[in-house]
């Protein structure tokens, strides 16, 4: 009997984003409920509450990619928004306006749902949001961490906020919280964010299987989806792909395109420049390996603890001290055998900025890799210059070949 | 008159001279504690015997900073760690910082490591303030900060000191607001310099020492007549208004700022505190209680109306924003105030400042141009 060829996980994830994005737009139509969410929010709240929800972090990156981000922008500069701020919220609330894109179409949100533990930038761009639909605002306020770990008393408070969210999202769908769905969708959650863990830990293999840009389109899934199965088949099937290549010694690229040296990413991708980023790395034999993004939504935690599911969120490493983020990017160093990292100085990310010049000097103190900044943006085309780019990644190359040379005399 | 001219003159000199009367509190043996922007609690500072003062950066050129902060940073905070990291504030026992915005998070951990010397006490007000469970962090995070004063000072902080701080705290504020109204009287001699030079004196003195200096200012003006005034009246609105030749472009123009909306100024001052509760509960409540602030969370955001009611209230002409550059929580909270101000039809001059400008010229001539605009 012939065996049905296995959908691959590209296919998947086409499919899983179009039906999202589908389904929303459906959801409304059907005067269902649609919030607007921040990329890395409790999310099992929604999913439990069967809430379709839209991520505009994602939407304006899919515009940003598809080259459509300055008309988005104008219309909120045009409004009086600062070109200082970020471009995923200027997108976002010229989208608000213009409600029409060719990369992909989301519904206009019943209420906001806003966690900052990625930004004080959300919770301003979506209180702007929500005061400009006159729509209610569920915030998650996770106090930055300046020590280590998440203190106690921090996550008492996320755990109250969390308790009152679920008052409110009664209060507005009319539902009761089903705690026992509850505990499904903490399973499940759990689940995919442990796949799309171990997939992206593949790339450890050398030569990596994984061309690390993969992962800013994967990214989008596991935004979307970690609440559901359909996410974890999604990178169960990913994972299985790239075991099966690095079985067979394969690297990112085509057969003969030697993986010469292993770098990481800190930072959001430029979306309106993936293809000259990629190929600037590519050409010159530099896979990407991975980035801070798989333990982003590595999001991992007991079912039924609540405690643990806020402390979970808190601890994103934007939110945490710097000796986190040293320690993070060391890891990821010596996981993944890397030779140097690529930082991006993202004009739209005060957060991950203003500390990426004291991260990179104790990176390259303690494990002796090099590393290049470049200046750039993750949405607005008008803050990137691929010329100075690949001038930067030139002077990167020759750093990685000297310390490799270096390294080979012993 | 003279009295009055000599008291408001011994306050300028104090807000001209920061490090001066820093020294001068040191001298009498006191500690000193440096306040990064924006909301601290100050009360437990004080309790614990020591000194606040404010940390609102200044006309610094900035070299050592660039090592953590690339330029599109707010100049304030720039000019801070350039301060710190340069020297100036070896003579404070101590700094605490809150992180109230992506850049404070930031320089909260650089702060660590570009400026070891001086002890350093890092905090975090909750955003989500007006749900019990964040009045609940903000007393766990007070007793933390109290702890770390206490190291500080060398002494214990009792229920009855903070009350006592307390009570000096909301003497100083309701004086506070009472001035800020007091302008309407005096537009002259409380032109837009002297007034901000007054109550930026509060900044580097003991609180206390500040509200009796002030009342008898406050004393003399009610008992002086009320000066004629023809020029245009304004309500200005953002993080502060320096450098200084910028108010030298208002007393040019003969603008008189009569009410504000400043985090350096009348945010510090305007919401009047609880009587009930304990004293930490109070000032937790004084944040929650809080409203149109640019760095306080708020779901159904009112600070347009609240500008509106400001400038109703004062019978002022317009408002003038004074924009701090690279002020992410500000720069959003401005497109929609805007659009509420416009419908309500109030005269509006947008500028956007930093602390170290190149020149103040293109903002004097649209001070200029708004004045003759609503004369």
């Amino acid at each position: 009997m012939e065996q049905k060829e296995k959908i691959s996980s590209k296919e998947m994830l086409n499919n899983l984003m179009a039906n999202h994005y589908k389904s929303a737009m459906e959801a409304k139509a059907n005067g269902e409920l649609v919030a607007w969410s921040t990329s890395i929010a409790p999310q099992e709240l929604l999913e439990t509450m069967d809430i379709k929800v839209v991520y505009p972090e994602n939407h304006a990156a899919a515009i940003g990619a598809r080259k459509e981000a300055q008309k988005f922008i104008d219309d909120a500069e045009g409004r009086g928004y600062s070109i200082d701020l970020c471009s995923y919220a200027r997108v976002n609330i010229g989208y608000k306006n213009i409600q029409y894109a060719d990369a992909e179409n989301i519904p206009l949100p019943d209420f906001i749902f806003s966690c900052d533990n990625i930004c004080h930038t959300v919770l301003k761009w979506y209180e702007n949001l929500a005061k400009d639909l006159n729509i209610p605002l569920i915030v998650f306020d996770m106090p930055f961490n300046h020590t280590y770990d998440v203190p106690d008393h921090a996550v008492k408070y996320m755990k109250g906020q969390i308790e009152e969210a679920i008052k409110r999202l009664e209060k507005i769908s009319g539902k009761k919280f089903d705690h026992d769905r509850f505990r499904e969708v903490m399973e499940q959650s759990n689940k995919t964010s442990q796949m799309w863990k171990d997939a992206s830990m593949v790339a450890k293999a050398k030569p990596s299987p994984l061309n690390g840009f993969d992962l800013f389109n994967y990214m989008a899934a596991i935004v979307t989806s970690r609440g559901t199965k359909e996410g974890y088949e999604l990178f169960k099937r990913w994972k299985e792909e790239l075991e099966e290549k690095a079985a067979a010694g394969l690297g990112p690229w085509k057969p003969g395109e030697e993986e010469k040296f292993r770098v990481m990413w800190d930072g959001i991708a430029c979306w309106p420049y993936l293809g000259p980023t990629y190929k600037g790395l590519k050409n010159n034999g530099i896979n990407m390996v991975t980035s801070t993004y798989p333990d982003s939504w590595t999001i991992l935690y007991e079912t039924g603890d609540v405690d643990g599911m806020a402390r979970a969120y808190s601890s994103n490493y934007v939110n945490r001290n710097l000796n986190y983020g040293v320690d993070n990017i060391v890891n990821l160093i010596n996981e993944f055998s890397l030779d140097g990292v690529v930082f991006h100085s993202n004009r739209s990310c005060k957060l991950m900025d203003f500390r990426q010049y004291e991260v990179q000097r104790e990176v390259e103190e303690r494990t002796g890799v090099v590393s290049v900044i470049f200046d750039g943006d993750q949405t607005d085309p008008r803050a990137f210059s691929t010329e100075q780019y690949n001038t930067r990644i030139q002077a990167f190359l020759e750093m990685l070949e000297n310390r490799k040379e270096e390294r080979r005399k012993g | 008159m003279a009295d009055l001219k000599n008291m408001i003159a011994q306050l300028e000199q104090v807000a001209l001279e920061p490090a001066k009367a820093v020294a001068g509190i040191k001298s009498e043996g006191k500690k000193v504690v440096g306040m990064f922007p924006l909301y601290l609690p100050e009360e437990i500072v004080y309790a614990a015997g020591m000194i606040p003062v404010g940390m609102w950066g200044g006309q610094t050129e900035i070299k050592l900073a660039d090592r953590y902060l690339q330029s599109f940073c707010c100049s304030i905070i720039r000019a801070d760690l350039e301060m710190g990291m340069r020297g100036t504030y070896n003579m404070l026992d101590g700094v605490i910082m809150a992180t109230y915005c992506d850049t404070l998070k930031c320089v909260c951990e650089d702060w660590k490591v570009a400026v070891p010397q001086i002890p350093f006490i890092p905090m975090v007000y909750p955003q989500n303030r007006n749900i019990q469970p964040a009045i609940e962090y903000m007393k766990a995070e007070f007793s933390r900060v109290q702890a770390e004063l206490e190291k500080i000072a060398g002494t214990t902080v009792t229920e009855e000191k903070l009350e006592a701080a307390w009570e000096v705290y909301e003497a100083y504020r309701a004086a506070c607001r009472k001035f800020v109204k007091l302008v309407e009287k005096m537009p002259k001699t409380l032109n837009a310099k002297t007034r901000h030079l007054i109550l930026k004196a509060s900044w580097f003195m003991d609180k206390k020492v500040y509200t009796e200096k002030l009342n008898a200012i406050m004393e003399a003006i009610e008992a002086a007549p009320a000066e004629e005034f023809n020029g245009t009246k304004v309500v200005v609105e953002g993080i502060m208004t320096e450098p200084l030749a910028l108010l030298d472009a208002f007393v040019e123009n003969n603008v008189c700022i009569i009410a504000d909306d400043l985090a350096h100024e009348s945010r510090q001052f305007r919401t009047v505190g609880r009587t009930e509760g304990t004293v930490y509960e109070r000032m937790a409540y004084r944040i929650a209680d809080a409203k149109g602030d640019a760095l306080l969370y708020e779901e159904m955001k009112t600070k347009g109306q609240f500008l509106i009611d400001l400038v109703k209230d004062s019978k002022a002409d317009g408002v003038v924003v004074c924009m701090m550059k690279f002020c992410d929580p500000e720069e959003y909270d401005y497109p929609i105030f805007k659009v509420e101000l416009e419908e309500a039809k109030v005269p509006m001059l947008y500028m956007e400042i930093e602390q170290k400008m190149d020149s103040v010229e293109p903002l004097k001539t649209r001070i200029q141009s708004f004045a003759e605009m609503l004369s």
